[in-house]
């Protein structure tokens, strides 16, 4: 399944929620605000570190880490265009937590 | 892959909007098909046709109507549009009024869903 | 030829139309050939307490509309178990979605696990989150 968030971890706790749904060998996505919980160092980094150790594929809109200056999301994070969004559909059935 | 993109917030308020029409412009130019566009919510503002934003910015009103010009339907929720006074009028060319049906008739008719919202 | 469609509901009601608005399209899509399946789960699960009352804010809300859930053939209606501990709900707090066609019981929404409604998830063509 491929997840998408789209809020920052500071302001809503979809990522948190979403967490409890994850599977090994899902996909997240991270975009429009959602970015922010890539950025490296925060009190919410671990969210997406935790995932990444439990074999969730964790993706992030390039286009959003540009607009919001996130020049360097947490390590394990892959940055993806719109191109890439759309395989990531084409690959899983989706939900996105709004 | 056939495609509903539903979306669910107006425009410029929140991204939803944008992210939805890149996802769809990348989503054409890799071949795949739009079934519709729906919009919901708030949603149903996306398609106001006296919408002035300033001239350097993207006019998202004129996307939609481009996006429908170019074949694709686009769908405004009559239900939701009632509710914040969009109507026919007031609406862009190429994009139209109707049921929650075309949701649902969308949906069956696509291999995914695609929401954005807030 | 039937599709599963699941329609979730993660925000609470009222503060915002969405809950309001995810029913409307519960009562639509239980028109057509699709086998629907609602999950309230998250703050979701504060629209199915009892005894809400909009008159005093002016709002008219949409409770009168769940309890009609079932009449319109939404049956496979169900409810986070975890996201209703965490929020102190009891099952007994949650309103009737309806009377069974047959018997006449009130019908409940269907209390659930979080690894359930991921499994649910796995089965479904679309997923609308509200």
């Amino acid at each position: 399944m491929l997840h998408t968030v789209n809020k920052s971890p500071f302001q809503s706790s979809n990522l948190k929620n979403c967490s409890r749904y994850v599977k090994s060998g899902d996909a997240l996505l991270l975009l429009e605000d959602g970015v922010y919980a890539a950025m490296q160092g925060t009190e919410q980094s671990g969210l997406i570190e935790s995932l990444l150790s439990n074999g969730v594929s964790v993706y992030a809109i390039s286009a959003d880490l540009t607009m919001r200056a996130v020049s360097q999301p947490i390590e394990g994070v892959t940055a993806v265009d719109y191109a890439g969004f759309v395989d990531l559909v084409e690959e899983h059935p989706l939900h996105s937590w709004l | 892959m056939k495609l509903t993109i539903f979306v669910q917030e107006g425009p410029y308020n929140h991204q939803a909007s944008d992210s939805a029409w890149q996802f769809i412009q990348a989503a054409r130019a890799k071949g795949h098909e739009i079934v519709g566009v729906f919009f919901y919510h708030d949603g149903v503002l996306n398609a106001t046709k006296d919408m002035d934003p300033p001239q350097d910015d993207r006019h998202i009103a004129n996307r939609w109507d481009e996006l429908g010009a170019e074949g694709v339907d686009i769908v405004i929720c009559i239900a939701a549009a009632k509710r914040r006074g969009v109507i026919p009028e007031n609406i862009v060319a190429n994009t139209r009024i109707s049921g929650l049906g075309q949701l649902a008739k969308m949906a069956l008719n696509s291999d995914r869903v695609v929401t954005f919202g807030d | 030829m039937e599709r599963n469609l699941m329609i979730s509901v993660h925000r609470p009601p009222h503060g915002s139309i969405y809950v309001q608005e995810a029913i409307e399209v519960m009562f639509i899509f239980a028109s057509y050939d699709i086998n629907l399946s609602v999950v309230f789960m998250d703050d979701g699960v504060m629209a199915l307490k009892s005894g809400q009352d909009g008159s005093e804010a002016g709002m008219k809300g949409f409770m009168a509309s769940l309890g009609a859930l079932v009449d319109f053939e939404v049956e496979n209606v169900f409810v986070d178990e975890e996201s209703l501990k965490e929020r102190n709900i009891s099952v007994d707090d949650l309103v009737s979605i309806g009377d069974d066609f047959d018997t006449d019981v009130p019908v409940y929404p269907k209390v659930v696990s979080s690894a359930e409604i991921r499994e649910m998830m796995d089965k479904q063509q679309g997923i609308l989150p509200f």
